[in-house]
C-alpha cells in the first residue's frame, strides 16, 4: 500500500514539474508566438490586398458558415480593407474542399466591384510535382485569377479546359484545379450575393491576433 | 563508458535510423529535403539530449513499475518546449515541420534511449549518449534527405533561408537545372527505396571494414553491430 502511494507521488511530483515547466515557457513564448503567426498571416494577406487602405486588417474581419458556397462545415474567415470607411476589397479565407488529397486552404482577395484581386494557396496535401503546381512557387497557374469576375468568364466557362472552360489544367493532375476553380467561382457568388452582409457586419471582438 | 565508444554507437554502430531502425515514421516523412531532414533530426537530438538528462537524474526516484509513464511524461514536456520555442523563433520552419515536431513524442528511439541507457547511467554520459544518438538519426535523415532532393527535385538545400535567415539563402544551390521533378524520390515509396540503399551501403562499408569479421557474422546468422537491442 505504501509503496503504491509512493509511486503514485512521484508520477503526481514528475507531472507537476513538467505541467509547470510547461506554462513557464508558454508565457515566455506566447507573445512571440503570437507575433509571428500575425506576421505570417499580414504576409500572406498582402500578397493580394491593396497597399493603399488605413483601417486594422487583422481586426477588421468576420467569420461565418455557409454550406451551400462554402460546404463541409467550414468556417470562413473574411478580412475587410477600407480606405476611410469606404469600402475597397475583402479577403476570404476558406477551403476547397473536393482536392486530390484533402482539403486545400485558399485565400481570395475579391475587389468591392466584384472583380477578383488574387487567389493563393495557403495549404494544400496535394501530390509534390503534379498537383502543387497551384504553388506561386511552382507555377503562376494561380495568377490566373486576377481579374476574373463572374462575368468574366462567363458561368459556364468557369472550369478547367477539359470541361470546357478557360482555366489550364495540370498534365497529370485535373482534380486538384477543378478543385480551386470551383471553389474559387462560389466564392464569387456568395459574394455577389452577400456583399452587405460582408462589408456591413460589424466585425467580431478581437482578442490578441487572428485564427 | 567511454565517450568515444558512445559517439561510435550513435553514429555508427547502433545508428538508429540505419541500424537500430526506430523512429522510421518521421526518417520517411520529412526526408524529402535536406532543410527539413535538419530541422526535423535537430530538434529531435535536442529532445534526446534533455530527456535522456532529465531521466538520468530522475532515475533514482523512479521505481520499476512507474518508470514508463514518467519517461512519456518527461519526453512530452521536452518536445513541447521544444515545440513552443520554434514556433516562437523558427516559426517558418515550423510550419513546413507542422505535425512531425509534436509526433518526436512517439518517436520510440527516444524512450529507447531512456530506457536503455539513460536510465542506467549518470546524467553526464546520458547527456553524451543523448546528442549521439540524437547526431546519428540526423545525420541519416540528412541523407536521405540529400539523395530524395537531389534526384526528386535537382536542388540542394533549397528554402535554407527558413534555417538560417537571409545567410541560409545564399546556401541554395540547383545541381541540375531545369530538373523536369522525379516524382517516385519525392513520394514515400522514394523514402523506402532510398532508406533500402543507406542501409545497403552501411552494411557494405561496415562488410568492407571488417572483412572476415563479416563473414562469421554471415555464418552465425548475426550481423555485426546489432548485438545488443535497443
Amino acid at each position: 500500500m505504501k509503496k503504491i502511494l509512493r509511486s503514485a507521488a512521484t508520477l503526481g511530483l514528475v507531472a507537476i514539474l513538467g505541467t509547470s515547466l510547461l506554462a513557464g515557457v508558454d508565457r515566455l513564448t506566447a507573445s512571440r508566438i503570437a507575433e509571428q503567426e500575425k506576421r505570417v498571416i499580414l504576409e500572406q494577406l498582402g500578397q493580394i490586398i491593396p497597399d493603399h487602405y488605413d483601417n486594422p486588417l487583422l481586426q477588421d474581419r468576420i467569420s461565418f458558415q455557409d454550406e451551400q458556397h462554402f460546404p463541409n462545415g467550414q468556417t470562413v474567415t473574411a478580412y475587410r480593407a477600407r480606405q476611410q470607411e469606404e469600402p475597397l476589397a475583402i479577403v476570404m479565407k476558406f477551403q476547397a474542399v473536393n482536392g486530390y488529397n484533402g482539403n486545400i486552404t485558399l485565400l481570395a482577395g475579391i475587389n468591392f466591384d466584384g472583380s477578383l484581386r488574387g487567389v493563393r494557396v495557403i495549404s494544400h496535401k496535394e501530390t509534390p510535382g503534379l498537383g502543387d503546381g497551384i504553388e506561386t512557387g511552382k507555377s503562376d497557374w494561380i495568377l490566373n485569377f486576377a481579374g476574373k469576375t463572374l462575368q468574366d468568364p462567363e458561368p459556364q466557362k468557369w472550369a478547367v479546359r477539359r470541361d470546357g472552360g478557360v482555366f489550364d489544367q495540370f498534365t497529370g493532375a485535373t482534380i486538384t484545379p477543378r478543385a480551386i476553380v470551383d471553389a474559387v467561382f462560389q466564392a464569387l457568388r456568395f459574394f455577389e450575393s452577400n456583399r452587405e452582409f460582408l462589408f456591413e457586419e460589424p466585425p467580431e471582438i478581437a482578442e490578441g491576433t487572428a485564427p | 563508458m567511454k565517450i568515444g565508444q558512445i559517439f561510435k554507437d550513435g553514429l555508427w554502430q547502433q545508428n538508429t535510423g540505419l541500424v537500430v531502425l526506430l523512429g522510421l515514421c518521421p526518417l520517411l516523412a520529412v526526408s524529402n529535403t535536406v532543410v527539413n531532414a535538419l530541422g526535423l533530426g535537430l530538434a529531435t537530438t535536442l529532445t534526446l539530449v534533455i530527456s535522456n538528462l532529465s531521466v538520468s537524474l530522475a532515475r533514482g526516484l523512479l521505481r520499476p513499475e512507474i518508470r514508463i509513464p514518467a519517461y512519456v511524461m518527461i519526453i512530452a514536456s521536452v518536445v513541447t518546449v521544444i515545440q513552443l520555442l520554434m514556433q516562437a523563433w523558427f516559426h517558418d520552419l515550423y510550419r513546413v515541420l507542422g505535425i512531425f515536431i509534436p509526433l518526436i513524442v512517439t518517436n520510440c528511439a527516444i524512450i529507447g534511449r531512456a530506457e536503455a541507457f539513460a536510465s542506467r547511467n549518470s546524467p553526464w554520459p546520458s547527456a553524451i549518449d543523448g546528442l549521439a544518438t540524437g547526431l546519428g538519426f540526423c545525420l541519416a535523415l540528412v541523407a536521405l534527405g540529400a539523395m530524395r532532393e537531389i534526384i526528386g527535385r535537382g536542388t540542394l538545400m533549397s528554402q535554407a533561408g527558413l534555417m538560417f535567415g537571409k545567410l541560409g539563402e545564399s546556401l541554395e544551390l540547383t545541381l541540375i537545372p531545369n530538373h523536369p521533378g522525379f516524382l517516385l524520390a519525392i513520394l514515400p515509396p522514394g523514402a523506402f527505396i532510398a532508406l533500402g540503399l543507406l542501409i545497403a551501403g552501411r552494411n557494405w562499408l561496415d562488410a568492407k571494414r571488417s572483412g572476415g569479421k563479416a563473414q562469421l557474422a554471415e555464418n552465425t546468422g548475426k550481423e555485426p553491430g546489432m548485438e545488443s537491442p535497443a
